[in-house]
């Protein structure tokens, strides 16, 4: 590996008419869907749930003072539940990207090495 | 928040010797891992990635570890102390950006790229010319990210050691400058992610004792934490967002433009994408940054309860006395609670945070001059046998001192501003065109060049002429005036400007992208098809 620095042509080892036709396989296509359907919806969820309660704590600071139970208040709860849906986040999509992405990119992946040899 | 202040009132509380002896012996054992760690340091991949080697729950660490840098703990726990509700904020614009970085960029890059950001970013556009803007802009959030850490140890310094006089804070900035060099040079990013791991299980453990003990103290009820938190304060404003923001639609403004920046500049930060390539797969890198939100997650709830607890302990006034400000909330309340030990226990991991996060960003920068500019642009991707490791090292060098010299000068000065910028600059600068090419086929050469300097100099200009710079009471440059933008982040602006000219650069484009190498980056990107392998040794 060394000092081999950049754009390597093959450094994959593989012909560009083969990575063309991968790509445009249905298998891959397949893959490709499962995983923006996953990634780019929940990505953007999060980002908006984030962004309503910086929204909320700059121009709603009394909703967020409201007590909830004793001097924990709605501000708190919010800013913790950030911390909760974030690890939900996280769960939720290792556990879909290794029932959903995972066998379908190691399939493409073992037959494309074993196609033309190892690199 | 993060305001490493200078001038200083008493002495350091706690015993300083105390304080070194604790740190030396950090020093010592992070030493002896670095030299045999650094053994198969051989070729470019053992260098800058370590042989990608490491496992995704020690890369998780590793990451934990340089993103919890000094302003998280230090200036996290200080604003909640002092602002209240405020602190909090940050840190939970620091964690949810992970969900960016881990759905979008963690395994794509890894699978796609080898060193660097530019690795990614030039795969299917022309080599040169986004090699050299993406290496710019890796070098620009890398300085400011590295003066912002250089600035803060001064600050602890006068607090920790109880040195008060600009001449002693300098040395102990060229002091931490060289150990810092040392490591890199020695260890490469396998010692430097040692350094990391072990950082962050002391910052980790040290603050969960801390938060732990002041539960106790309060019956392990949050509430009655608060109680006392109002009590000390005088006024139940601590509690609820306002403190430090809310005053004006302007600064209401602000911080949204500043939340902006703080959720989509982590995953553009380049030391935190170089740390993807120390781990052999994309199932490692997926690993590495569920590990890091669950380890950066509790800390950040660790945070509150330390900011609300030295509220109630210390308070607000006491702390803002004290040498060091806002930043001597943690360590004002670890001396509260465990006395002289515990103090110089907490005073070391400050210093390792330090330490390790300004060798990260060291060998970060590094790799990017000499991979991205050497061997790729200036030797056209032919550069002889080890001759990238030695322009790496020497690169080391060089950005050591300029980082010594650079934290000697900005000491004392606001490392809030520091570290949002090296945010603002990464969401603007790189971020837009991390996005595009993993995900729009028709992006171009000429997209990501405008996006890329587009976003980096509207950000830079922006912050220039911004009240931070000039114009305000807390302003860098004081007695002249020559602001024109109202806010103290440019990421409102930058942001979605960087995003736009990405788009326009790219639908006016003539040219269009090779479609053979966008078969071979999205086919590799998603399945791992001839990603690097890790070295054996």
């Amino acid at each position: 590996m060394g000092n081999d620095a950049l754009t390597e042509e093959h450094s994959s080892g593989h012909s560009a008419e083969v990575f063309r036709e991968t790509q445009g396989s249905e298998e891959f296509l397949a893959l490709r869907r499962k995983h923006r359907s996953f990634v780019l919806p929940v990505t953007a969820v999060c980002l908006l749930w984030y962004l309503s309660y910086v929204l909320l704590a700059g121009y709603a600071p009394e909703f967020m003072a409201q007590p909830v139970f004793g001097r924990v208040n709605v501000g708190i709860l919010l800013g913790l539940s950030q911390v909760v849906t974030t690890f939900a986040v996280t769960m939720t999509y290792v556990s879909y990207a290794n029932r959903h992405l995972d066998p379908s990119a190691t399939a493409i992946r073992e037959r494309l090495e074993n196609k033309e040899g190892v690199r | 928040m993060l305001q490493f202040a200078a001038d200083t009132g008493s002495a350091s509380p706690g015993d300083p010797a105390l304080n070194m002896a604790i740190f030396g012996a950090f020093v010592a054992i992070t030493m002896v891992i670095v030299f045999r760690a650094s053994r198969n340091n051989k070729t470019a991949a053992d260098y800058y990635a370590a042989g990608r080697s490491f496992t995704g729950g020690q890369n998780g660490f590793a990451i934990a570890g340089d993103y919890l840098s000094a302003a998280s703990f230090l200036g996290i726990v200080g604003a909640i102390a002092i602002n209240g509700y405020d602190g909090f904020l940050y840190s939970i614009g620091f964690l949810v950006a992970w969900v960016v970085a881990l759905l979008l960029v963690a395994e794509l890059l890894r699978n796609t790229g080898k060193f660097t950001m530019a690795d990614v970013l030039a795969f299917r556009l022309k080599q040169r010319p986004v090699r050299i803007a993406a290496a710019i802009s890796t070098l620009v959030v890398c300085f400011f990210y590295l003066l912002a850490q250089m600035a803060g140890a001064g600050g602890l310094v006068a607090l920790l050691l109880g040195i008060e006089e600009r001449v002693g804070q300098s040395v102990v900035i060229a002091v931490v400058g060289a150990l810092m060099i040392l490591y890199v040079l020695v260890g490469g990013m396998k010692g430097t992610t040692w350094v990391q791991i072990i950082k962050a299980v002391m910052l980790v453990v040290g603050a969960g004792v801390m938060t732990v003990w002041v539960l106790a103290l309060n019956g392990f009820n949050l509430s009655t934490l608060l109680d006392s938190a109002v009590e000390t304060a005088g006024t139940a404003a601590i509690l609820a967002p306002g403190m430090q923001y809310g005053m004006s639609d302007l600064s209401r403004l602000d911080f949204l433009s500043l939340g902006l920046a703080l959720v989509l500049g982590t995953a553009a930060l380049p030391h935190v994408l170089m740390r993807f390539y120390t781990v052999p797969t994309a199932k490692e890198a997926r690993k590495s940054v569920v590990w890091a939100i669950w380890l950066i997650g509790i800390f950040y709830v660790f945070t509150l309860v330390l900011g609300y607890g030295a509220a109630a302990l210390i308070g607000a006034e006491r702390i803002q006395a004290a040498p060091g400000g806002a930043n001597s909330a943690a360590p004002l309340l670890a001396f509260e609670l465990g006395g002289s030990v515990l103090l110089g226990v907490i005073s070391a991991i400050a210093f390792a945070t330090i330490l390790a996060v300004v060798a990260g960003l060291t060998i970060t920068a590094a790799a990017s001059f000499s991979h991205d500019i050497y061997a790729s642009v200036i030797k056209k991707g032919n550069p002889p046998a080890g001759a990238e490791v030695k322009v790496a090292r020497r690169t080391v060098i060089v950005i050591g001192i300029v980082a010594i010299i650079g934290g000697i000068g900005a000491n004392g000065q606001n490392v809030a501003f520091l570290v949002a910028l090296a945010f603002a600059v990464a969401a603007s600068a790189n971020l837009p065109t991390i996005i595009y090419s993993l995900f729009w086929r028709r992006f171009t050469t000429q997209g990501a060049l405008w996006s890329m300097y587009g976003g980096l100099g509207s950000a830079l200009v922006l912050i220039s002429f911004s009240p931070v710079v000039s114009g305000a009471a807390t302003s860098m440059i004081q007695g002249v005036d020559f602001s024109f933008f109202p806010l103290s982040n440019p990421g409102i602006v930058s942001i979605p400007l960087a995003f736009f000219l990405g788009w326009l650069g790219t639908v006016l484009d003539k040219n269009t992208e090779s479609v053979d190498k966008l078969a071979e980056m999205e086919v590799r990107s998603l399945t791992g098809v001839g990603a690097e392998k890790s070295v054996d040794h």
